[in-house]
């Protein structure tokens, strides 16, 4: 028989282990769902099966002479400058959202050209780029 | 001129930095028990000169020497005074001096306050954290230099970034690093006290003062920096779940759980391993933020311009740390003897460490996860605020619910649980929250529960402090003030989450827009020119239909020259009851303006009860004075 000592460790230790296993478990299903995947418009364009309905993230370029202002909306056109895609969005832009500038958004695609967005991400300054965006556009920019 | 003083100065603190360290090795060895007078002179002078350096830095920046490259890039004639003074600490050299200060400050400190300990401890101490200012003083040197002297001397600045150009910014960094940095001397006190032997309840007596300090600038520094977020970043919010935010969060919940578990080890001589392991991670994981920050890992306003060479540098340190850290922990590792009974305080601290842990462990995925991914397969990804709220909030619940029943036992043994004074609590705040849900609106489940666990402990903490003021005793004041303050903060971030009124919309001069039970009226707009900036100022209406009445509010946009930079400040009426929030942002070739409305309940609270939350740590620092 184990003595009184050893049996109050073992539970104790299942109980610790089985606690952090279901932890674990936890944390990492919670991350699979809110999980933003990032693509170019290219990619969309490329891809296969679309998943609409996800929220997912896009990024490029605000094309020229693309942004419409309505009461209530802001559309525009992001492009990669191989594929473009038609953004809608309403909401507060952030500070330095301009045509010509590097932007993210946040939020559905309808289908392979257009996209809901509810969030536009912020940048602190006009000479800070995405990382994703700079990746793309040294991609462009070297075919 | 300046940067010889300055490089001088540094120059005499590596090179203190190397006496104290070959004196204190020289002193292990002779058996009196007093440390020489020698090595307490060399640390002085070591905290004068590091002092005299940033003092340089600070004058530099007063006069515009722009003979400085530091002072060139980060700062204008043109900039009100305060934040040249702030422009010092405001760009990355700057500030690795301001750390060089805190890591050399806190070092003489602990020297000069733990006189009664064991002098090998001591001792080791000093040299383990000389090591530490050796590391950063050769970084600077070589990489971050903030004396660099640039040649011909430019007549003008660029500027500091206008959205760093803030009162609440300014003072937020010294905070943090406070908080940060002040963990570095706990991280030596921990190796020392391994490689010395100096274990248990002296251990924890030697570094308690310290937790508390660094805990207290931590907790008031991220309060700040959230503060500054609410109403300069123009989103109405103040925690984004933004990496930069993540990696100061880190520390914070490894201090947290510190602070409690320390208490074990000096009351109850429990626990060290767990201790030791806290108080390395805390500075591990300080570094560990500062370098996911600074090398340009993570983008941010705290990303100043980003430099590979930096990153590893900072990587080979930190690796350094780890490794060495780990290696002294299993060589030294010695088996403890663990006897809790399960109804005792030290079980509940326990309890806390645990759900500390979680929460870290949480957080640390969710800011590393994308960061790992993106190495080692190239897939782009970001982890949103969904993913913290769903894995953390629910557990805030029985941690609420613990911080009523934990404080109650005492520790060894106790028999207390279940009173009716409790019952009676918890049925007033199940009450009182349904009061909240019939007559100002439905809520989920989860938030429920939430209210009902926080209004429990704000009750439950009352009635303490009401025992405690009778009584003058001011034994439990400052931890029950703090979780007073805890209390208050989780129920009115619930009560604003669930309460705030926002709407996005786009607007011309002279137009008006209705929402909800308010009606906007945009009347005009005005230029203004000011010292370093030029604005344009919207004149809004916002007329409270319920009530009747006209609050007028007045955001604006801010071009700033130096550097170029546009920026929005939000409108913020803040009254007791809620703040009225408006920004306004104007739209390229158009004349629409883009507004953000906002009426966000209780916010003034928010600040309040998590300043209670830091008010409690400062008492407690009171405290300790007065029991020694």
């Amino acid at each position: 028989m184990l003595s009184s000592k050893v049996k109050n460790r073992i539970i104790f230790l299942t109980t610790v282990a089985l606690i952090t296993l279901v932890a674990i478990f936890f944390i990492i299903q919670s991350l699979d769902k809110n999980i933003l995947y990032f693509s170019s418009p290219t990619e969309i364009k490329q891809s296969e099966d679309v998943v609409t309905g996800k929220k997912m993230r896009i990024g490029g370029m605000v094309k020229k002479n693309s942004i419409k202002i309505s009461e209530n909306n802001i559309q525009f056109i992001v492009t990669d400058f191989n594929n473009e895609i038609i953004v809608n969005f309403s909401g507060t832009v952030p500070n330095l959202f301009a045509e010509e500038k590097g932007v993210v958004a946040e939020g559905k695609l309808k289908d392979k050209s257009f996209f809901e967005a509810d969030r536009i991400l912020a940048k602190h300054d006009e000479n800070y780029m995405p990382p994703e965006i700079k990746k793309i556009m040294n991609n462009s920019n070297a075919k | 001129m300046l940067n010889n003083t300055g490089h001088l100065l540094i120059f005499l603190v590596m090179v203190l930095s190397l006496t104290i360290i070959y004196k204190s090795y020289l002193e292990l060895k002779i058996s009196s028990q007093k440390i020489s007078n020698s090595i307490y002179q060399l640390s002085l002078f070591q905290s004068t000169f590091a002092i005299s350096s940033f003092l340089v830095l600070i004058v530099a920046f007063i006069n515009s020497d722009f003979s400085l490259i530091n002072v060139y890039e980060n700062s204008h004639s043109a900039k009100p005074l305060f934040y040249k003074i702030a422009g010092a600490w405001g760009n990355h050299e700057g500030s690795l001096l301001l750390w060089i200060n805190i890591l050399v400050i806190f070092s003489y400190f602990f020297l000069i306050f733990n006189f009664n300990h064991l002098k090998k401890f001591r001792l080791l101490t000093l040299i383990i954290q000389n090591l530490l200012i050796l590391g950063f003083v050769i970084f600077l040197l070589k990489n971050s230099n903030p004396f660099s002297a640039l040649e011909p001397v430019p007549s003008e600045g660029l500027g500091l970034n206008p959205i760093l150009q803030d009162p609440a910014l300014a003072i937020h960094p010294p905070l943090l690093y406070l908080g940060f940095v002040g963990c570095s001397i706990y991280f030596s006190a921990a190796m020392a006290s391994m490689l010395a032997n100096y274990r248990g309840k002296s251990f924890a007596l030697s570094i308690k003062s310290w937790v508390l300090i660094s805990w207290c600038f931590q907790t008031l520094g991220i309060i700040v920096g959230s503060i500054w977020a609410y109403y300069e970043l123009g989103w109405g919010g103040f925690w984004f779940w933004d990496p930069v935010e993540n990696a100061s969060l880190l520390p914070w919940f490894a201090i947290t759980a510190l602070m409690h578990s320390v208490m074990v080890l000096e009351k109850r001589d429990n626990l060290y391993s767990w201790v030791i392991i806290l108080c390395l991670l805390t500075f591990i994981l300080s570094v560990t933020g500062t370098f996911l920050v600074r090398s340009g890992i993570l983008n941010s306003v705290h990303t100043f311009a980003s430099d590979p060479a930096r990153g590893i540098y900072i990587l080979i340190f930190l690796s350094l740390m780890i490794l060495s850290s780990l290696l002294i922990f299993f060589k030294f590792y010695k088996k403890e003897n663990y006897s809790f009974n399960f109804k005792s305080k030290e079980t509940f601290i326990l309890i806390n460490n645990w759900f500390m842990t979680f929460f870290l462990v949480t957080v640390f995925i969710g800011t590393l996860y994308p960061i790992f991914l993106d190495v080692l397969t190239d897939v782009k990804i970001s982890v949103g605020p969904p993913f913290y709220n769903i894995v953390i909030i629910p557990l805030v619940i029985p941690l609420l619910l613990l911080m009523v029943f934990g404080p109650q036992f005492n520790w060894i043994n106790s028999n207390k649980f279940f009173s009716t004074k409790l019952i009676i609590l918890i049925l007033g705040a199940v009450g009182v929250n349904l009061f909240i849900f019939f007559i100002f609106g439905s809520y989920s489940f989860l938030t429920n529960l939430i209210f009902i666990s926080s209004i429990f402990l704000i009750f439950y903490s009352l009635i303490e402090l009401k025992k405690v003021l009778q009584k003058k005793i001011k034994y439990n004041l400052p931890r029950i003030i703090s979780h007073l303050g805890f209390g208050m903060m989780v129920l009115f971030i619930g009560i604003n989450h669930q309460y705030s009124l926002e709407d996005d919309f786009n607007l011309k001069v002279g137009e008006e827009k209705k929402f909800s039970h308010y009606e906007i009226f945009f009347d005009d707009i005005k230029l203004k020119e000011e010292k370093n900036y030029k604005a344009v100022i919207g004149n809004f209406r916002v007329k409270n239909i319920k009530n009747d009445t006209t609050q007028s509010l007045n955001p604006e946009i801010r071009i700033y020259a130096n550097p170029e930079t546009l920026t929005y400040e939000a409108a913020i009426k803040t009254r007791i009851s809620s703040d009225l929030y408006l920004t306004m942002s104007n739209i390229s070739r158009s004349d629409f303006y883009n507004i953000k409305f906002q009426n966000k309940p209780f916010m003034i609270w928010i600040w309040i009860s998590a300043l209670t939350i830091v008010l409690g740590g400062f008492l407690q620092l009171l405290n300790r004075r007065n029991e020694n």
